[in-house]
């Protein structure tokens, strides 16, 4: 997986950011919130150095970075495609979308394509329920899916760069 | 603090203001179960299994939290309070890998004793379980999750109690697991596999990786000559193993357990322990005359080793280069022993039984040996050793009294208590006491460095000299005299440390006590007198006196850190990188 994220850059703002709080009270949440908006994740290469800076375990670290849902461990996609599996969605079948959508791009559902293109997320009731089942990649959203509509949209963003 | 008045189950009571309400209630006579308590360790309130029904309170309280309150109206003791505690219970055991009858804590698991003891019977629920972790990769610690009651006690004592902090709560919810980060192996992270998390930990989530059947095997094998030592701390605590009061000493029913075992002899870590005092004792006194590196820091406990490897390795030449006990115990039996007897080195195995679980870890690192010949072939804990005498079918409350075998058996009384915080300075002080004033001094009791105050300081005069030393037991308390010694502040010349809290009385491969006794008595002062009344009844108490000491350095060593004693005796110690991953 390419990790252009963990540029020196990044971790010259990540340490200016240590400095900023590490005198602070708690400095930890602030600091993991930083880090998240740095690099777009909290990987192990990045809880390390916290942990060496903060004087705290790695293991707290890892424990609050994957408690709140705020932080992942690694970066999300170019395009992040999140399928609804709230209650109207999934009586209307969108738990065959998703699996057609796994099989389409090979990423798991929490899990983001070694080149980085595609995250796939499940999620909970999005509040569209009159469009049952949906689909959203990034800000664009599908409504009335049908199984046989998604390979057509997985192909457009498969095609962009 | 003022006194309170409240009432408990109709009766009223005085108790101190500053109790909580657990406390009160023990205080009177009232026993309330508890399931994630451990007193001074983990009083967070997180099971429910303590609820009681507070007069004007909605819900039920969590007593190990709740303070007393002047007027409080409690009832530990109404169906709503029984019913929510088995509730809790019959949850937790929908969610644990219950297969008891062949667990390693079955008939000393708290989770089965409350299981037992509030009469839950039926499990109502049934559904998914959490997905489990098995991780038995390290030398010293298997860690199972699937028993995990998530009661946070192993993340308190390794966080709190060690000051490391391996182990953490991770995921959420349903998904929350106990572990190392990344769900990395104890193999992988910076552990000093001091096993505090298994003493504390209430089910088999956590538990030693046993060698009892390498031990067997080689009992097995004729063609092996198998010579077993037993550590200090040992003989104060393997008596619990078979009901006897927690500080009653063994030592006499040990001896003939292992015979019985069919060990061919039986000799005792007290004997190394005797040697390490003449060569730490003279590396002591050569760096106090000829400049060398000072404090000098005690090299006895193999957590407390892995421990400044990791966190302080630019102190590492403030280290004794004298090996553990445990590991010049085996370098002599297959060397000095070998010879004398006339039996070849490879075919003597050296079994050792140790209160640590961080022995283990020690026997395998690569410079522990002479001339290809590992000191030490297998090292298991008191419990294991417990497990064995009941597998051999042995009567162990019933064995007679033996003794060690000669040659490599006898002991001082300063041998002793090195089981115990405070015990190798204060075996030292008597040595160096002796050889700087050219007398056999009376004076041998050094209470100063003994109890279990966690740092302990003193000035000890000896001819004329002022000797500065410091005892520090767990490695929490290891940090803060080491942040002291790196800043320059700290002008000791001698520091022991023990990387259990209590000293290796109190190891992590010691027999292991539920909350229900731990939060009454303190185990390692109960455990240490044993220790310490086995060393005032000796007539021996320094180890320059013991015989077979003067014998080893006559006939075989020479002189303390003569050039023999350096090859068998002595090593070096190297930094380990925190974060070895990539």
């Amino acid at each position: 997986m390419t990790k252009s994220y963990l540029s020196e850059e990044n971790f010259a703002t990540l340490h200016k950011a240590i400095d900023a709080y590490k005198d602070t009270q708690g400095p930890l949440m602030p600091v993991l919130h930083e880090a998240q908006h740095i690099f777009g994740a909290i990987p192990i290469e990045v809880q390390k150095v916290i942990s060496e800076r903060l004087n705290v375990p790695l293991a707290e670290i890892y424990g609050v970075v994957t408690f709140y849902s705020q932080f992942t461990l690694e970066p999300t996609g170019e395009f992040l495609i999140s399928v609804c599996l709230g209650t109207a969605c999934y009586v209307r079948g969108s738990q065959q979308i998703i699996e057609k959508v796994t099989e389409l791009i090979g990423v798991d559902v929490g899990k983001t394509s070694t080149d980085g293109k595609f995250s796939l997320q499940a999620t909970r009731c999005i509040g569209a329920c009159g469009l049952a089942p949906v689909m959203t990649v990034n800000d664009d959203v599908y409504g009335r899916l049908t199984v046989a509509e998604v390979p057509g949209i997985v192909k457009k963003y498969q095609e962009t760069h | 603090m003022n006194n309170v008045n409240l009432t408990i189950n109709g009766a009223q009571y005085e108790v101190p203001g500053n109790l909580t309400v657990l406390e009160a209630a023990r205080e009177v006579g009232i026993d309330i179960p508890t399931l994630c308590f451990l007193k001074d360790i983990n009083e967070v309130g997180a099971c429910r299994v303590c609820v009681v029904q507070v007069e004007g309170a909605r819900a039920l309280q969590a007593s190990c939290v709740l303070p007393v309150r002047e007027g409080m109206v409690i009832n530990t003791n109404t169906s709503r309070v029984r019913n929510a505690r088995k509730n809790t219970l019959e949850l937790i055991l929908a969610n644990h890998n219950r297969e008891c009858t062949t667990c390693v804590r079955s008939k000393n698991c708290e989770l089965q004793s409350l299981t037992e003891e509030l009469g839950v019977r039926d499990i109502a629920y049934t559904g998914a379980k959490r997905t489990p972790s098995y991780d038995d990769l390290s030398p010293s610690i298997v860690r199972d999750s699937s028993k995990c009651i998530l009661c946070g006690r192993c993340v308190s004592a390794c966080k709190n109690v060690q000051g490391i902090g391996i182990l953490d709560f991770m995921n959420r919810g349903f998904e929350t697991t106990v572990g190392p980060a990344f769900d990395y192996s104890m193999k992988d992270v910076p552990c000093i596999y001091c096993g505090q998390c298994m003493v504390v930990c209430p089910v088999g989530a956590l538990s030693e990786k046993s060698a009892i059947h390498k031990v067997w095997e080689l009992l097995d094998d004729p063609k092996k000559h198998v010579i077993v030592q037993s550590a200090p701390a040992v003989r104060a605590a393997l008596g619990e193993e078979f009901d006897y009061p927690i500080g009653t000493n063994v030592t006499g029913k040990l001896a003939t357990a292992l015979r019985k075992l069919g060990f061919d002899k039986i000799f005792d870590t007290n004997w190394a322990a005797d040697v390490t005092i003449m060569e730490e004792g003279t590396e002591l006194l050569g760096r106090l005359q000829n400049g060398g590196v000072l404090p000098m820091i005690t090299s006895c406990s193999p957590g407390w080793i892995r421990f400044i490897e990791f966190e302080f390795p630019e102190l590492l030449p403030h280290l004794s280069s004298c090996k553990s006990p445990q590991n010049m115990f085996g370098a002599l039996a297959k060397s000095y022993y070998a010879e004398k007897q006339g039996i070849d080195p490879k075919d003597i195995a050296v079994v050792s039984v140790m209160p640590c679980t961080s022995k283990k870890s020690e026997i395998i690192r690569p410079e522990l040996e002479v001339n290809g010949i590992r000191d030490v072939d297998v090292s298991i804990t008191t419990r294991e050793l417990a497990r064995m005498i009941k597998e051999a079918r042995l009567d162990f409350n019933n064995l007679e009294d033996g003794t060690f075998d000669p040659f490599m058996g006898d002991y001082s009384g300063a041998g002793v208590i090195f089981g115990a915080t405070g015990g190798v300075m204060e075996a030292a002080i008597r040595t160096v006491a002796d050889v700087l004033t050219g007398e056999d001094l009376e004076q041998v009791d050094y209470t100063a460095v003994r109890g279990v105050e966690g740092i302990k300081e003193a000035t000890v005069t000896i001819a004329g000299k002022e000797i500065k030393v410091a005892v520090a037991h767990s490695t929490a308390n290891a940090r803060k005299i080491l942040e002291k010694v790196r800043a320059g502040e700290a002008d000791y010349h001698f520091i022991e440390v023990m990387a259990c809290p209590g000293g290796c009385v109190n190891g992590g491969g010691q027999p292991i006590q539920p909350a229900s006794v731990r939060n009454v008595i303190d185990i390692r002062a109960e455990r240490a007198k044993a220790l310490y009344s086995e060393d005032a009844s000796l007539s021996i108490r320094k180890s320059h006196k013991n015989p077979e000491i003067k014998k080893l350095y006559d006939e075989y060593l020479g002189k303390p850190n003569s050039h023999k004693a350096h090859e068998l005796l002595h090593t070096h110690y190297y930094k380990r990188e925190k974060f070895p991953l990539e």
